[in-house]
Parts: structure tokens; sequence; C-alpha cells
């Protein structure tokens, strides 16, 4: 033990602590070092379906173009929830940090819940455009338009599913080393699906084609 | 950590308090990892003012796409400004990348800047912005 101390004294500009406690030769946590890295490649999945849109959006029948489809005021709602979705994911984190486990899973099931409100509302919107006609092979704005939605569709799913997971795990006691850190992880997942649907909304939704 | 915080062993098996150095050393850690925590100070009700001015920023956005006509040019530069105004809002407060360790910030924008770089070159190269 005398050795121990002795390198935690010596060494302890090379091995910082990270959240869980562990100690990484960049003094950060890995976990939180690869979520980055994740979120940082994922720009480049929604980048390309974002500018495949862009490129397609002109290319439609006369009658079923985004100008005659689009319901603003309902996608504007859905957003809405959205972004209050964000609002409880932040705070669910803060009180993860609080060792608050009864605030924290209150505020990751309404994340959850409004989740999976925006979910049910893609799912509404894609009826009514189907059975106005806009298939999904229609046209190449309709290819386009369901593939970047539907992608982006599935990260809030899988999201919604992630705080579902998190909330059990809590709840059972079943996360080893720091909750904080878990909750925190799935918080920037959260965050990041909230982000790429404020370029969506703006982009594809507001911008006239 | 907590195994740095004990006691120190002396040659005859017993505990000792911990020394200065092994104080120093967990005082060392402590502050790092009260950086890497470090959440600006960010209180709930400020996060919820932030929600707020972001829905506010959404109404606007929603307005501006009806005044199309009345706006002429300005209309897509207001959009657009009022769309990074959001997503840096999230990137920087809500996903506390402002006052996180720059690593995650670097790693972050190398994605996001590689994606609009490339994106727009390839736009570009479609002629996207002539037509």
């Amino acid at each position: 033990m005398a050795d121990t101390a002795v390198h935690a004294a010596a060494g302890h500009d090379d091995h910082h602590a990270d959240h869980g406690g562990h100690y990484t030769s960049t003094g950060l946590s890995n976990n939180k070092l690869a979520m980055w890295l994740f979120l940082g490649s994922e720009c480049l999945l929604f980048g390309g379906l974002i500018s495949t849109y862009m490129l397609y959006r002109g290319r439609h029948t006369a009658n079923l173009g985004p100008d005659q489809v689009w319901d603003i005021p309902f996608t504007s709602a859905s957003s809405f929830v959205l972004l209050m979705s964000s609002l409880t994911m932040v705070l669910a984190v803060t009180a993860a940090k609080r060792r608050d486990d009864r605030t924290t899973n209150v505020w990751l099931s309404v994340t959850a819940l409004l989740g999976s409100l925006f979910v049910a509302g893609q799912v509404y919107e894609f009826t009514v455009f189907y059975r106005e006609g806009l298939g999904y092979t229609t046209s190449l704005f309709s290819s386009s338009f369901y593939t970047l939605t539907g992608f982006h569709g599935v990260h809030v799913t899988v999201g919604v599913i992630m705080l579902l997971a998190v909330v059990g795990m809590i709840i059972r006691n079943r996360i080893p080393g720091d909750k904080a850190e878990v909750v925190e992880l799935v918080g920037l997942y959260w965050h990041f699906v909230d982000i790429v649907w404020i370029l969506i909304f703006t982009l594809v939704y507001l911008i006239p084609a | 950590m907590s195994d740095i915080t004990e006691t120190t062993t002396l040659g005859d098996g017993h505990y000792d308090q911990p020394n200065e150095a092994v104080k120093e050393a967990v005082d060392h850690e402590e502050a790092v990892i009260s950086h890497d925590h470090d959440d600006g100070h960010w209180s709930d009700l400020q996060f919820v003012y932030l929600a707020i001015g972001l829905a506010i920023v959404t109404a606007i956005e929603v307005a501006l796409s009806y005044m199309v006509d009345d706006l002429g040019a300005l209309f897509l530069p207001l959009l657009l400004l009022l769309m990074f105004v959001k997503f840096f809002s999230v990137v920087l407060y809500f996903m506390h990348l402002k006052f996180d360790n720059r690593w995650f910030s670097i790693l972050f924008y190398m994605g996001l800047f590689l994606a609009v770089g490339v994106y727009i070159a390839a736009l570009l190269t479609f002629e996207f912005f002539t037509a």
C-alpha cells in the first residue's frame, strides 16, 4: 500500500480519475470520449441524408411536393415536444449528479414519454402523407424525405428504449459504477437527436422548396 | 479513488494516517474530477429559462416561414441564423460542451465541420446553389 501511495503521489499528473473512478491515460472518461466521437460520426450520416434531400426536394410530381403536403402547425408542435424533452433530459442529468435517483427516474420517464409522443406524431404524419398518395417510391423527393425523417425517427425510438432501460436499471440498482455518467451519456445522445431535428425542421419544413 | 484515500501501511502492517503526498494526489484528482464535471453552475431554473428561450425562437422561425414574400432576401439568412442559435444553445449548454473538456469539443466539431465541408462541396458539385 505504501507503494500505491507513492505512485499516486508521483504519478498523479499522468493518471487522472474519470467519471467512473477509473484511471485513463487522458484523464477523461473513455465512455464519454467514445460517445462524442460517435456523435461526431453521426453528423456525417445526417449530413449526407440532409444533403440528399436538399438535392432531390424539387424532384416530385406536380401536386405532391413539399409545399402541398407539409402541415407546419402540426410539425411545429412536434418540434416543441422534442425541444422540451431536451429540457427534461438535462433536468434528469442534474438530478443524477445530485444522486437523486427518484427525481432522475421521473425526468427520464417524462423524456421517454415526450420522445414517444414525437415518434407517434411522425407515424401519424407519415400515414397522412401516404393517404394523400406520397409513397416511398412516388418520387425522389418522397424517397429522400422518408429516408431522412425515418432515420431520425429510428434514432428517437432507440433513444426512448435507452431511456426506459436506464430507468429500469436505476430502479433495480443494476448500474455498475457512476450512475450520473450513464445518464449523462444517454443525455448526450438524446440532445444530439434534438439538434438534428432543429436542422431538419428548418431546412426541410420551413424553407420553401 | 477510495483506495487511495485509505491510510497507508507501515512496514509492520499497521495503518497510518494518510500522508501529505497522498492527500496532495487526492486533492489533485478531485480537482480534475471537478473540472471534468464542471457544469458552469447552471441551476435547473436557468435550464428552464433557456428552454423557454428556445421555444420562443422556434415560434419566431415558424412565424417567419409565413412571411417569405414580405422578408424577401432577408428570409433565408434570418431563418438560418435562428437555426444556428438553437443548435449551438443546445450543444453548448444542454450538452455541456461549453463547460466540458476541450477534447470532447474537438471530437464533435471535427465530425460536424467535416460533414459541413464535405456536403457543401457535394452540393456545389451538383450546382445546388446556382440552380
